[in-house]
């Protein structure tokens, strides 16, 4: 046994006869005050500011509240009223389609992008930091410049044009399908250099051996790829799946900027964020309403969770 | 140990995809903000549209910028979000320190339920509360004020979280000799252990800097008075402004992304290395 671990030993076993002084000490002194002085101010704005409203939530969504009345009870009217609401339809079939399309995506481009720039050397960092500017950029500034770019004269057109490759310029912010995969590339846009250096940190964990195992054995970039980088971050493309996947359910800037704030043509381009950010809001909100529509979302969000958990305990049991 | 694997395999094909890939995606996630920066400097004697597009301009000039700033009060929006960028960094980096000192290294009782009340919060969504908070917020007569903007997020569920486990993980030596040297919570707090989570505290108040500075959704709810608008909401209108030209459009926004951009170079090596920590413990 070293001495510096015998000197730990000597000061854990100090620590344990503090503990059981402050057992020993009187009642008074367990119920202190100075540790709830410590947490007092971040536990106010929580309880106050978040967990409170979220109950309020629960409440308004059954109800008729207003902006400017408070509303009575109306059991499940607004959840009947939503069923019926050819918004809400709309607004959910494009928030999952979003997600559907998106989550794929943000799981495996990074991936592929940060085992290309393992091991890159002086380069990488020149790379990450590239990749990493539109992570820190607001969504509203990217969906300008996007609206920029994809304009009916903007330069992806035009380039298009240069090449010959389409007749009339594509209407990438006027269709109502074009401008929802239009808004999907500039989520993965923002988002790419985000998770890519997730799975640098993840890749750094691998055992390097696992792959000149792998060199030795033949295995070609794709078959090492496949077999040892994929098992090898398997955990961290689960939590990725997680964090994509709530984040592209609630989509709501890039959206809201390349649609001007309309939501589409007969706002058809419309989400769910979009929807309570609508119903709620302004002197003629339908508080309650926008409250269904809250817990709605907060349901559906709690079963993406859920189910990426279940999922992955799966994978790992078999 | 990766660079001599490379430099085994020396020029292979391999290799050669590897950085024409790398190469196409710096070019696909750079290339937009080149042409927006090029847009941002073509006069009025640049033609806007030419096949094939032309990236350096032929007539630079700054006029552009000029219109901008004379058009829109980008210099009091940019007051505005710095006002409450500071309100959020600050509340962020002193609630978030103690309520984690409290946390992870003060013993006593209701612990537990304190730790309990901050996950539960960070499982609701922000769009679950909006509303709630909307209402909220308007019955303390904050709605449209800057206060009003920074309430919501002046400390973090996740912050507090973050930082319990910077402190949990301090070993218990220093605060154990300070406690037999007589010094109270406070001192052993100020004097001890803040100074050894300093670089989570700087990731803190980073990520709390961008998150504010980069809100949207919530400020757009909150303000109505255009005096009051931040940098975000401010730049939304542009588009409706200057929706004839591109030129403004693009020079606005890269007045908006000087401050971040610069703000990222200076600490790039703290945002790297708190997306590390939060991102693998999350």
């Amino acid at each position: 046994m070293t001495v510096s671990a015998q000197h730990k030993i000597s000061l854990r076993w100090g620590r344990r006869r503090l503990h059981r002084e402050e057992e020993a000490a009187p009642a008074t002194h367990r119920w202190r005050v100075t540790p709830w002085l410590f947490l007092l101010p971040a536990l106010v704005v929580i309880v106050v500011l978040v967990l409170l409203p979220f109950l309020n939530t629960l409440r308004l969504a059954f109800t008729d509240s207003t902006l400017l009345r408070s509303g009575e009870f109306t059991g499940w009217e607004n959840f009947r009223r939503m069923f019926a609401d050819e918004r809400f339809g709309t607004a959910l079939l494009n928030s999952t389609l979003y997600t559907v399309c998106v989550v794929p995506l943000m799981v495996a481009l990074p991936l592929v992008l940060a085992s290309l720039l393992a091991g890159t050397g002086r380069l990488m960092g020149l790379f990450r930091t590239t990749m990493y500017l539109p992570v820190i950029m607001s969504p509203v500034v990217v969906g300008l410049i996007w609206t920029n770019m994809l304009d009916k004269r903007g330069l992806v057109n035009e380039l298009l044009a240069t090449l010959k490759a389409v007749a009339e310029p594509v209407p990438f912010l006027t269709d109502r399908w074009l401008l929802l995969f239009s808004a999907m590339f500039v989520t993965v846009w923002m988002g790419l250099g985000y998770y890519m250096v997730i799975y640098l940190a993840a890749l750094a964990n691998i055992d390097p051996s696992l792959y000149d195992a792998a060199a030795m054995d033949g295995a070609g970039p794709v078959r090492t790829f496949l077999n040892v980088t994929v098992p090898g971050v398997r955990s961290t493309m689960g939590l990725i799946g997680v964090l994509s996947s709530v984040a592209a359910f609630r989509v709501f800037g890039e959206i809201y900027v390349l649609t001007n704030g309309t939501g589409g043509v007969g706002g058809g381009d419309i989400t769910m964020t979009m929807l309570i950010q609508r119903e709620g809001t302004g002197l003629q909100a339908r508080t309650g309403y926008a409250g269904a529509i809250s817990l709605v979302m907060f349901v559906i969000l709690g079963g993406l969770l859920i189910a990426q958990l279940v999922l992955q305990r799966k994978q790992r049991t078999s | 140990m990766s660079r001599a694997r490379t430099r085994r395999r020396g020029f292979s094909s391999g290799l050669v995809v590897r950085y024409l890939v790398l190469l196409l995606m710096a070019v696909l996630l750079a290339g937009p903000l080149l042409w927006q920066v090029s847009l941002s400097l073509k006069g009025a004697g640049d033609p806007l549209y030419t096949r094939p597009p032309e990236l350096i301009p032929g007539h630079p000039t700054l006029g552009n910028f000029a219109t901008v700033l004379e058009r829109v009060p980008v210099p009091d929006y940019l007051l505005n979000s710095l006002i409450v960028a500071a309100m959020a960094v600050t509340g962020n980096v002193v609630g978030a320190t103690c309520a984690g000192y409290a946390l992870g290294k003060l013993r006593f009782r209701g612990r537990g339920v304190a730790a309990g009340i901050c996950v539960a919060a960070l499982l609701v969504p922000a769009e679950t509360v909006l509303i709630s908070q909307f209402l909220l917020v308007r019955a303390a007569g904050l709605a449209n004020t800057l206060l009003g903007v920074v309430l919501p997020t002046i400390v973090a569920a996740l912050n507090v979280l973050l930082m319990r486990n910077a402190f949990r993980n301090l070993p218990a030596e220093f605060e154990e000799a300070a406690i037999v040297d007589g010094a109270n919570a406070w001192q052993r707090f100020i004097r001890v252990s803040v100074p050894q989570v300093k670089g989570v505290i700087t990731v803190v108040a980073i990520f709390a800097f961008v998150g504010s500075w980069n809100d949207f959704l919530w400020p757009l709810i909150v303000l109505s008075d255009e005096d009051n608008y931040t940098l975000t909401i401010g730049l939304n209108r542009l588009h409706g402004t200057f929706y004839d030209d591109p030129r403004l459009i693009a020079a606005g926004t890269i007045i908006a992304l000087i401050p971040i951009v610069t703000f990222f170079a200076i600490l790039q090596r703290y945002f790297f290395r708190g997306l590390e920590a939060g991102g693998l413990k999350g």
